[in-house]
């Protein structure tokens, strides 16, 4: 039995970044609930990423390894988790606010009989409750919230903890878990990669992002050119990503991806709530919008007030200059 | 097809920052001055997305259902302007202080109370909590199949498509009914009742529960049923401090702020 059961998830480059990042709090937490680390791992071929489970902070590995639950589905991964923790009985579950830890985590709470926080920005033990500090009113408050029945299910936030240094020295019992075949009512019939064209939003250390005040998508395409420049991601509001003049994968966001990169470039972006709950752990932000008043200055550490099409030709070759 | 939206009434999602207080010993959100509360916009996409389904299936109905003080009513209210059929509103003092648990669990009693529709549908978060979990715990509840934050909802005879945004694209999902759905922003915008649609609406009857009529004690439901306890509600500070780089010319205002970048150890 593990005081936290984190459930994983994979990608080629082993466990996910966010799933790192969850270990490293449940190796932080575990101290105060006085038990180890465990890690659920569902999918296919699991066995390269159960292996850098022990050296990232994990005591023990369940996986459940079967072609069946090779991509999440909520029938299929329902019982499967429901299975892992019933044999594990942690005292807390962590789950990423993933797509997958969305839809699992308050449907696998329920079904074990206590509840989810999702999204968790901060988490700190207190007795035997873990405290989770969210976000709310789409990002203008703060709560801090418990769950009172157990085990006590929380997800978090992607990027809002820090993994541990990868320890070669430290391992993990693997635990291999049987995968009764699935009995599925929802089933996934297809799926529509997003156009990735270079760096990922969440990976990218300087991200370029646009708005409403661009005033269409031909705007875009210069913002990917200062990318290029910068080796930069592009970003866009729920405003441009609305109107159809970048796709949704690309908004950032409540309801988008977040993101926390060293640089974030805010263009023609006025700073609303709900896009800085996207963007707020950003190191330094820097925003251009002709309006002086414009919210996403109060957020800003440099700013320039003007209209952007005259501000970007030139940002692109000073940038240029100064990367040359 | 008979379908059930779930919708909350909350406070404005747009209200400007500026605008918004939190009482931090009440651990409540202040009424903002002068700005109405809404229909949470999901649910509102919620409700269209049920419009659609009624539409495309010829006959039906759409029966709209929210849990709150008064102020629910007008939720209610707007999804009936909005098309919607009939309307009913839980409405009991032990629902106060509850969270998304109780709520899901009213929700799922009075949709039994109703008959199971066909399609159950939710916003994929109500925009002043922002947890997102309602849908999928009522689906539970019910054991009925889900698929959540949903862009698309398509009928192929007695089975339904959605399409579901996921990080890296869009999934394609087909479900049995009834099932539950919810529904994101991606959706597309909600219509908007027109003057003569508000009217027919406020006229029409909205039906009232209690956590009697629905079987419920008042143990088990508001804040005496509630399995998360909230410990401190408050507003998040900033402490940058912006340097605007100012400039004769854009060319000197992009030079200024690559410069500073640069001095700042950021490039
Ligand atoms: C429940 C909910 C969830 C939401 N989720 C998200 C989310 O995930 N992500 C998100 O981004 N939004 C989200 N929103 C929307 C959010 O509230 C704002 O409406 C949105 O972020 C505004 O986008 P914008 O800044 O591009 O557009 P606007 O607010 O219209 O701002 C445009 C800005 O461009 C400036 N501008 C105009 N022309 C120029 C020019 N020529 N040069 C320079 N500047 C110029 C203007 O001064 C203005 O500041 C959500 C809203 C709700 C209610
Ligand atoms: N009080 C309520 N009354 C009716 N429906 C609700 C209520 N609270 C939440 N919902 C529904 O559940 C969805 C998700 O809410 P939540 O889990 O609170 O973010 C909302 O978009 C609504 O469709």
């Amino acid at each position: 039995m593990a005081s936290i059961l984190v459930f994983g998830e994979t990608d080629d480059a082993g466990l996910t970044a966010p799933t790192l990042e969850m270990l490293g709090a449940a190796s932080r937490l575990s101290g105060d609930l006085g038990g180890g680390v465990a890690l659920a791992l569902i999918g296919s071929g699991l066995a390269d990423a159960a292996a850098v489970a022990g050296p990232a902070g994990a005591d023990t590995v369940y996986t459940a390894d079967a072609d069946s639950v090779a991509a999440y589905q909520t029938d299929s991964y329902l019982p499967v988790a429901q299975g892992i923790v019933e044999q594990d009985s942690p005292a807390v579950v962590l789950m990423s606010q993933s797509s997958m830890g969305r839809d699992l985590a308050p449907r696998l709470a329920t079904r074990l009989g206590t509840a989810a926080i999702m999204d968790s920005l901060g988490l700190e033990v207190e007795g035997d409750r873990v405290k989770a500090t969210r976000s709310c009113y789409g990002g203008n408050a703060r709560q801090v919230v418990t769950v009172q029945t157990d085990p006590q299910v929380v997800t978090v936030r992607p990027k809002s903890q820090d993994p541990l240094e990868a320890d070669a020295s430290r391992s993990a019992d693997v635990i291999a878990v049987d995968v009764a075949e699935p009995t599925l009512r929802a089933r996934t019939t297809g799926k529509e990669q997003a156009e990735s064209e270079g760096i990922r939003l969440e990976d990218a250390e300087i991200v370029v992002s646009g708005g409403r005040g661009l005033g269409g998508p031909e705007a875009f395409a210069d913002l990917e050119s200062l990318a290029g420049v910068l080796t930069a991601a592009v970003g866009s509001s729920r405003a441009a990503c609305d109107l159809g003049w970048y796709p949704p994968s690309q908004q950032v966001g409540l309801t988008g991806t977040v993101v926390s990169p060293t640089l974030y470039v805010a263009i023609a972006i006025s700073g609303a709530s709900q896009h800085m709950a996207g963007c707020g752990g950003s190191k330094n932000i820097v925003a251009i919008n002709k309006d002086p008043d414009a919210p996403i200055f109060a957020f800003s550490r440099f700013g320039i007030v003007d209209d952007y099409k005259k501000v970007l030709p030139a940002l692109e070759s000073a940038f240029a200059e100064a990367l040359d | 097809m008979d379908v059930i939206v779930c919708v909350k009434q909350i406070p404005d999602p747009e209200t400007p920052a500026a605008a918004f207080k939190v009482d931090e010993a009440a651990m409540q959100v202040l009424p903002a001055q002068g700005i109405s509360p809404v229909i949470s916009p999901f649910d509102a996409q919620a409700v269209e997305a049920a419009l659609r389904i009624k539409d495309a299936s010829g006959d039906g109905s759409v029966n709209i259902i929210s849990l709150g003080p008064d102020s629910a009513r007008d939720a209610i209210k707007h999804s009936l302007a909005m098309g919607a059929d009939e309307g009913y509103h839980l409405k009991d003092d032990a629902f106060d202080g509850g969270d998304a648990w109780t709520t899901a669990l009213a929700l799922s009693k009075a949709i039994q109370h109703l008959g199971v529709p066909d399609v159950l549908i939710f916003g994929r978060q109500a925009a002043d909590w922002d947890q997102g979990t309602v849908g999928s715990i009522v689906a539970e509840l019910l054991d009925l199949p889900s698929a959540t934050v949903l862009r698309a909802v398509e009928m192929t005879g007695d089975s339904i498509t959605v399409s579901r945004v996921v990080a890296d694209g869009f999934e394609n999902i087909e479900l049995p009914t009834p099932c539950v759905l919810t529904i994101s922003n991606e959706f597309g915008d909600p219509r908007y009742p027109q003057l003569r649609q508000i009217m027919q609406a406020a006229r029409k009857q909205v039906t009232e529960l209690t956590a009697a009529d629905l079987g419920l004690d008042a143990s088990e439901v508001g804040a005496a049923g509630a399995r998360v306890q909230m410990h401190a509600l408050f507003q998040p500070t900033s402490d940058v401090e912006v340097e605007i780089i100012e400039g004769d010319t854009p060319e000197e205002k992009a030079a200024g702020l690559v410069n500073a970048l640069r001095e700042a150890k950021i490039l």
